[in-house]
């Protein structure tokens, strides 16, 4: 098993006695993760941590062995990137490839190393017709591209998505699942935080919820679909599908409309 | 009684080749919910802008047709009078969130304070706000220590207090927790229960389908529909225009299930759930 990140005991407050994570211990491998919860549930203040841009108050957070009590973010850049939520909080050059450049040249790559990493990265979001373009001329949505192409091209052996799918439409969607499956087909580790069950429930091998700074809920994204009242307790609902096939009384847990539809074929339903 | 008379509406912006809307026509009654659907860059943000009159006063450019809001027209009056009638909440509530104010509540008063409100009605309506989008406890911390979604129901309550007879949100849940975007959803009814019109740009179309009275569908600057969400939620070729039908409808469509009243596919959970019957 690949446990670049393991997490013990973690506690972290912004104000004393305010605390916003509280003994989080997990170990990430080589599933796709998504982490779920509540605003304010602790899921950002976690992913940077697990980024180096905190620090924890009292336990630990091993990136691919290094305690990241140790290192600086920069030291641990090499080896994970963060798409933030809000891109306007990543994004600061004047043109979109200089921008995505960024990356890659800060961990040495060399310039035309970084070009090409840059390039690929922009044609994987399709903004490789906007390289000139300074980014705060572009939407929301083209600017949540620009972060993400940022960290791809940073060629990181984790990734971390911060909500990828704010502001996208349902091309934007299918394109960042799309982009998740490819990191993890290449034997990446991704962790996304995310508020869109369907996506979740489409996407990722395992589920992780977090309610009052703590992990309420951990297992395969079954599982933790089929957990209806625990859900409910963190504030979340089950995705569209998983609802529809509860409400019809079926006991097996959907995850996608595929598996309802091939599902309700097998079956000799009434009311056709 | 009509709120809003869009009229042939053409704009570009000022460094733009194309038309961001072509001619869009559209007529909102008072009291309704308007869900406007379609993909980036279909002109969905451009014509909330042109609602409220930041297209063109704000961002100048070329305009041409009309836009007529609760008897105002948009060319011809000024921002300061449309704000009065006509609210708009920002698609990213950083934009929007003034950053002048050290806690919730002031920040939510600011614009009760612009317009010269007294102070008991002032605290009257931002208690209000602050409890319909359930962030009232966080009235004392500085808007910039909340999440992303806290933030962005600050920027709704901004607009709520404010109490325009119209509100434009441009996809106001997109940072939001499931029950966060239910509660936006709920209050955006209750406020259209009293009597407020909205329009809102929104991406989860589960939740258009179930609260809206009329979608308007666009596509590169056109309005390609306007009409009730099971019509235009059942246009078989709805996906060309880059927007998904509801999960609802996309099953019952393979499923060869229609709605017996309606002779329509379900857009609904209730209505799948009806049309689809049983699994056993």
């Amino acid at each position: 098993m690949n446990s670049s990140i393991v997490v013990e005991d973690l506690y972290f407050a912004y104000n004393k006695g305010e605390e916003v994570l509280k003994g989080i211990s997990l170990v990430f491998d080589e599933r796709s993760t998504a982490i779920i919860g509540q605003n304010g549930a602790g899921k950002t203040t976690f992913a940077k941590l697990l980024k180096g841009l905190l620090k924890p108050d009292s336990g630990s957070i091993s990136i691919k062995g290094i305690d990241t009590r140790n290192t600086t973010a920069a030291g641990l850049s090499r080896h994970i990137g963060l798409i933030f939520q809000n891109p306007n909080d990543q994004i600061f050059k004047s043109n979109v490839l200089d921008e995505v450049m960024f990356g890659p040249l800060n961990i040495m790559k060399e310039e035309k190393r970084a070009r090409d990493l840059a390039l690929g990265a922009l044609e994987k979001v399709g903004l490789e017709n906007e390289l000139e373009q300074n980014p705060y001329d572009l939407t929301l949505s083209q600017r949540k591209l620009i972060a993400i192409a940022s960290v791809l091209a940073m060629d990181t052996e984790i990734v971390i998505f911060d909500e990828p799918t704010i502001a996208q439409d349902h091309r934007g969607k299918e394109m960042i699942k799309g982009i998740i499956r490819e990191l993890v087909g290449m034997g990446k580790l991704v962790l996304t935080i995310m508020h869109d069950m369907d996506f979740v429930a489409e996407t990722f091998e395992r589920t992780i919820v977090f309610s009052q700074g703590q992990v309420a809920l951990d297992g395969s994204t079954r599982e933790v679909f089929t957990r209806e009242q625990l859900l409910k307790e963190a504030g979340l609902e089950r995705p569209h599908v998983t609802r529809l096939g509860a409400k019809l009384g079926c006991s097996h847990t959907f995850l996608t409309a595929e598996e309802f539809v091939s599902f309700a074929k097998k079956c000799d339903h009434r009311g056709r | 009684m009509k709120k809003i008379i869009v009229d042939n509406l053409k704009y570009r912006y000022p460094s733009a080749q194309e038309l961001a809307l072509k001619g869009i026509s559209l007529e909102i009654e008072k009291g309704q919910f308007i869900g406007v659907i379609g993909p980036n860059g279909a002109g969905k943000s451009t014509l909330c802008q042109a609602l409220v009159g930041l297209v063109p006063h704000f961002y100048h450019g070329a305009y041409g047709g009309s836009v007529v809001v609760d008897g105002l027209e948009v060319l011809k009056s000024e921002i300061s009078a449309l704000a009065l009638k006509v609210g708009l909440v920002f698609q990213n509530p950083f934009t929007q969130v003034t950053g002048a104010k050290l806690t919730v509540y002031d920040e939510v008063a600011f614009g009760l304070e612009n317009m010269g409100l007294d102070r008991a009605e002032m605290i009257e309506r931002i208690d209000r706000a602050l409890t319909l989008l359930d962030i009232y406890r966080y009235k004392d911390r500085n808007p910039f220590d909340l999440s992303g979604g806290q933030m962005q129901r600050l920027a709704i309550a901004s607009i709520i207090a404010m109490k325009p007879q119209i509100i434009v949100l441009d996809e106001p849940t997109s940072q939001l927790d499931p029950q966060g975007s239910e509660e936006v959803f709920k209050a955006v009814d209750k406020l259209k229960s009293e009597g407020m019109t909205l329009v809102m740009v929104e991406h989860k179309i589960e939740k258009i389908a179930e609260y809206a009275d009329k979608v308007a569908l666009l596509s590169g600057g056109e309005l390609v529909d306007f009409d009730r969400p099971i019509r235009v939620f059942s246009r078989p070729d709805l996906e060309r225009y880059g927007v998904a039908a509801p999960v609802y409808t996309r099953i019952c469509r393979d499923l060869k299930i229609k709605d017996e009243k309606t002779g329509l596919y379900p857009i609904t959970l209730e209505g799948a759930v009806a049309a689809v019957g049983s699994l056993e």
